[in-house]
């Protein structure tokens, strides 16, 4: 335990345990198929809890998941069993928020395809390589959302309105094309 | 920009189907990336087509070799555009592709570039990619660069670099604990997580020197540590100086302070931090654990889920070796059993069954088993296995617990779930006498409707061997003769065996049985059949009551003192001769496997299975090479042979280590030779062995070895003989005699003159533990009682100031050379008392088992009391002698453990054996 804390993947899957978008960051898993596994296992072993208002927590596989859900889709942030399971529920809360943020409280699957690359974009913030890289919500949207931000602006010292708006206007003009 | 990518389907129910995705192919998605090479870039558009790439990658499509290559070039060509988003979207797909080597170079002055930019954004965002796929020699040239931006004044920039130290730490060491003056500066920085990298990179630089780590906590410790990720690493850090430290027992332990300190942080993570790593210190003390406890608590009632399970599971450990600490917390406990968490509910269960005492039993099993009915099946193992031992703890509570067992048994489940339960019963009948009765009578209810065959059979065989025994044996027939009608072949014909076995045990049933037997002749099935005119001949065949002779007993009864798989093997290798297969030539030795073990503790051949499956031992190898040679054809049956003992140090020119083979009145060595010198061969290789402290022993041949070449191993041997059944000892000194050649190198040709050399080599000693075979037995407490105390001796012995407990057990262990039983060999942290039990088989075949409490006495001192038991019949042999002998141990243990022989302790049986012979000849 005289480690770093380390996340091994975060996973959002549909309500059908379909990817939206995942990343892995350990070797647990070093093909798709056992991937995929993995993936059905811990669908299939929390789809029925309630995960809505709270984080939910399970043990599987000598790994701890904690997730949470929201319309059709599943949030999952997996650790190592000796992980602080606090850690963890905190990355999962950042992500969870930072997406809703970011589809402006939308949060469903089409809207999370549709905004694809925020989504990989916000995980591509919140994790490097299993080192937690942010977990406020406000600062990860911030950085996802800041395309056209003056360049000289510091990140972390946006207002969550700002990056909201920015958000914002980067979603309208996508859609209205 | 990620904007519909496929037209609406208007026919199509938006809501269940639609995907901007829908019918995405890879090949036309590769095609559309031919857009990156366009004069004019539409940054939107190829951000598009990144995002579908992405897509297909995260949907676990793969590119080939050639198609990822010719993606990072089209990639690349966008550096051109100067959009930030589309740029970002770049940065993924280079991380993605993952390029190779010669690829890096195209993008690596682009990424330069960006990392010396204006905008912070592309300097992060550069600084973790090019870090990601570069390699060392690319690195010295940024690496200027990556200094500065640890300590950037911009906390993304400088978490960028920090984060791409830690993971080029594991690549390439020693460039980036160039940084640590820039770390050190980044530590003390007012960016929360700039702090919380910062700190994580100089541990890992500083990993290696337990010097510097203390000096970062005991500095950081009395500073301000802003975030609370960086505050949970320095309480891991701390703990790991704690650990390091080594526990001076007297005094207040240091950073204790600063833990509990922590207790009171205000981020929840923190505080669960602190108080897990208090209760992971080692041997801590109650008044220690109190606040963690305390906090813990309050966790149990917290409305998060995830707090809850935190503090159940930290408690659920603290419970195993500080049961009474955690008793606080029992009320809150109880109420988590209704938890909608059942992983949180059987935590909590499982706690409560670990802490509980007597009287609260059975307000417990009325909460589980309202519990029991909606949990799955992994969940109910685990209560299972913790009401057996809660059951094992209070044996008077057996009756509550036992038709708890019953009833779940009844109950639907998987084969797992009921082969936990049946061994639990199991488990409780044999050690808890009273529980018998009722507890056959579930089983015997239970196969009834049993639709598991295994289980079936295994109750069987285990009613065939305690059914007999009981007051009342008639009433199982009933039972075990219904599964003959109604069962399918391979329960009937353990059916068969069973009431074979009633029959051969209890005269009174015999002619009953003979009637049942007869019936299964006309059996369906061959294996039912063969069995039942098996029984019914050695029984005695006409149904009169007679005196069931001993073989028949030992045959039917006699426990297989083999491991199966050792049996196995032989009866492979046996070929069909005149002689008949003889079963005393199986070897018995049982390769003890401790560390698979520790690793699954629920998983111990505790149940109705057999002994642990024993792996094809070196046992069998050892024997194949010596019944090869000739010379010791006529030396019996080998009875151990003992660890490859060193007779050089590592990376001398020749390498050789020992084998001692014992034999009933042989002693061999086997010298195992290895030649590593690349240009010298090496030609009739001998062990000279001086025998002169060895008084007992006579040399009678030597097996020299024709030639030894470079890197191919051989052996020489030498044997020696020595009085029958002696466990004669003594101290062999050697030295290798040879003829050296010179080889040629390049050609490989010997030259045909050698010279004669020698090499000494070290002592080789033949101890009292060599005749002792590890021989376990399963069930150490029938074993030690079935030996009755006719042979028994029992001494005390003061072993002296001692390191800690474990040690002297583990000292004492390997001085006896016996097998460790039921996990005895492990010491539980501070316990102040232990005990072991030991059990081995003693040259002339002799059962030994061996007792051994051992006490904690005043602040060190080590007391055991040995008691050991033998089937050896020399009771009263030479007492005066004995006693003086183990009064010489005594002294011996009191002074030193560690440097005394085991002659001293072996003298007792060797006296013991003598005597045994000097009576029977």
């Amino acid at each position: 335990m005289e480690s770093c804390p380390l996340i091994k993947n975060i996973l959002l899957l549909d309500s059908e345990g379909k990817r939206v978008a995942v990343k892995y960051y350990s070797d647990d898993w070093p093909t798709n198929t056992a991937k995929e596994t993995f993936e059905k296992a811990v669908f299939t072993k929390t789809q029925k809890t309630n995960a809505r208002t709270e984080a939910e927590i399970a043990m599987f596989e000598n790994c701890i998941i904690v997730y949470k859900f929201v319309q059709d889709l599943h949030f999952f942030v997996t650790g190592g069993e000796d992980e602080n399971e606090l850690i963890l529920a905190t990355v999962l809360q950042g992500f969870f928020d930072a997406v809703g943020l970011l589809l402006r409280g939308n949060a469903d699957k089409k809207e999370a395809l549709e905004n694809l690359d925020l989504i990989l974009l916000c995980l591509d913030e919140i994790v490097d390589g299993g080192i937690i890289l942010e977990t406020d919500a406000n600062v990860i949207a911030g950085k996802v959302a800041s395309n056209s931000l003056d360049a000289g602006a510091s990140l972390s010292e946006q207002t969550i309105s700002q990056a909201l708006a920015t958000a914002r206007e980067h979603l309208t003009r996508s859609l209205l094309k | 920009m990620a904007q519909p990518l496929v037209k609406k389907d208007d026919d199509r129910d938006d809501e269940a189907e639609y995907s901007p995705f829908l019918g995405i192919e890879k090949g036309a998605v590769l095609q559309e990336a031919r857009v990156f090479n366009d004069p004019q870039l539409d940054p939107r558009r190829c951000s598009q087509v990144i995002t579908k790439l992405l897509y297909l990658l995260n949907q676990g499509e793969s590119f080939t070799k050639v198609e990822a290559t010719e993606v990072f070039f089209a990639v690349t060509k966008l550096f051109q555009s100067r959009d930030i988003g589309l740029r970002r979207m770049v940065y993924l797909m280079i991380k993605e592709l993952s390029p190779s080597a010669d690829e890096v170079i195209i993008v690596t002055s682009s990424l330069m570039k960006d990392m010396n930019s204006k905008t912070d954004m592309y300097r992060a965002n550069a600084i973790r990619v090019l870090c990601r796929i570069t390699d060392g020699t690319l690195l010295t040239q940024i690496e200027r660069y990556l200094k500065q931006a640890i300590v950037d004044k911009n906390p993304v920039v400088a978490s960028a670099a920090l984060v791409s130290g830690i993971h080029l730490l594991q690549t390439n060491p020693e460039i980036v604990k160039r940084w640590s003056n820039e770390v050190q500066e980044a530590v003390q920085s007012r960016a929360a997580l700039v702090q919380f990298h910062a700190l994580a990179l100089l541990h890992q630089i500083r990993q290696n020197d337990r010097l510097a780590v203390s000096k970062l906590v005991t500095s950081l410790t009395r500073g301000t540590v802003r975030s609370p990720l960086a505050q949970c690493l320095l309480i891991r850090y701390t703990s790991q100086v704690i650990r390091e430290s080594g526990s001076t027992q007297t005094g207040d332990r240091p950073f204790y302070d600063f833990l509990e300190g922590c207790l009171r942080h205000k981020a929840e993570m923190v505080i669960f931090e602190a108080a897990r790593a208090i209760t992971e210190l080692n041997g801590v003390t109650s008044r220690e654990l109190t606040p963690a406890i305390t906090v813990l608590q309050l966790f149990l009632s917290s409305s998060k889920p995830v707090l809850r399970f935190a503090a159940v599971r930290t408690l659920n450990k603290v419970a195993m070796t500080h049961p009474m600490a955690v008793t606080n917390c029992n009320i809150d406990m109880e109420s988590l059993i209704s938890d909608q968490n059942r992983s949180i509910a059987t935590l909590a269960i499982t706690t409560l069954l670990k802490t509980g005492n007597e009287s609260s039993v059975d307000r417990l099993m009325k909460q589980i088993t309202n519990f029991m009915s909606d949990i799955a099946d992994e969940f109910k193992i685990v209560v299972v296995e913790a009401i057996r031992s809660l059951c094992l703890k209070f044996p008077l509570k057996y009756r509550s617990l036992m038709n708890f067992l019953s009833n779940i048994l009844r109950e639907e489940g998987g084969f797992e779930y009921k082969k936990a339960i049946v061994d639990s019963i199991v488990i409780l009948i044999r050690d808890i006498p009273d529980a018998k009765e009722s507890g056959l009578l579930h089983l015997c209810e239970f196969i009834e409707d049993c639709e598991f065959t295994y289980l079936s059979t295994q109750i069987l065989h285990f009613l065939g061997i305690e059914g007999p025994k009981t007051s009342d044996p008639s009433k199982y027939i009933r039972y075990i003769y219904n599964r003959v009608h109604l069962e399918n072949a391979t329960v009937r014909a353990s059916a068969v065996s069973t009431l074979a076995k009633f029959g051969a045990l209890v005269d009174s049933l015999k002619p009953r049985i003979f009637v049942l037997l007869r019936r299964c002749l006309f059996d369906s099935d061959d294996e039912v059949r063969d069995r039942a005119t098996l029984y019914i001949n050695t029984l005695g065949g006409d149904g009169s009551v007679v005196e069931t002779d001993k073989d028949v007993k030992d045959f039917l009864f006699g426990s297989l003192d083999l491991p199966l798989v050792n049996l196995e093997t032989s009866l492979k290798t046996y070929e069909p001769s005149e002689e008949p297969f003889d079963i005393n030539s199986v070897p018995k030795e049982i390769k003890s496997q401790p560390l698979a073990e520790k690793k699954a503790p629920g998983k111990k051949p505790t149940g109705l299975g057999a002994p642990p499956a024993a792996p094809l031992s070196t046992v069998d190898a050892y024997e194949k090479l010596l019944s090869s040679i000739p010379e010791f054809a006529n030396f019996g049956k080998l009875f151990k042979s003992s660890a490859p003992v060193e007779l050089t140090e590592a990376e001398t020119e020749y390498s050789v280590n020992a084998v001692k083979h014992i034999f009933d009145s042989n002693v061999v060595f086997q010298y195992n030779c290895t030649n590593t010198i690349p240009d010298q061969l090496l030609e009739n290789v001998t062990v000279i062995v001086d025998s002169s402290e060895a008084e007992e022993f006579a040399e009678v041949l030597s097996k020299p070895m024709r030639s030894l070449p470079y890197d191919t191993p051989g052996q020489t041997f030498v044997a020696f003989e020595k009085p029958e059944g002696v466990p004669a000892v003594g101290k062999f000194s050697n030295m290798l005699k040879f003829i050296v050649k010179e080889v040629d190198p390049t050609t490989g040709e010997t030259e045909d003159d050698g010279v004669e050399d020698e090499y000494q080599l070290e002592d080789l000693e033949v101890v009292a533990a060599d005749y002792m075979l590890k021989v376990g037995v399963s069930n150490f407490r029938n074993a030690w009682e079935s030996m009755g105390d006719d042979f028994e001796r029992v001494d005390e012995y003061g072993l002296g100031p001692r390191e800690s407990l474990a040690e002297a057990v583990n000292a004492v262990i390997n001085l006896l050379g016996m097998q460790p039983c039921e996990g005895t060999e492990a010491v539980p942290n501070n316990s102040r008392s232990h005990t072991c039990l030991l059990s081995g088989v003693y040259i002339g075949n002799v059962r030994v088992l061996a007792r051994i409490s051992f006490g904690v006495d005043g602040p060190k001192d080590v007391a055991m009391k040995l008691a050991v038991r033998s089937e050896d019949e020399a009771r009263a042999a030479c007492c005066n002698n004995i006693l003086l002998k183990c009064k010489v141990f005594r002294k011996f243990l009191q002074n030193n453990l560690r440097s005394l022989d085991p002659l001293y302790y072996w003298c007792y049986f060797h006296n013991r054996i003598s005597y045994n012979h000097s009576r029977t000849n």
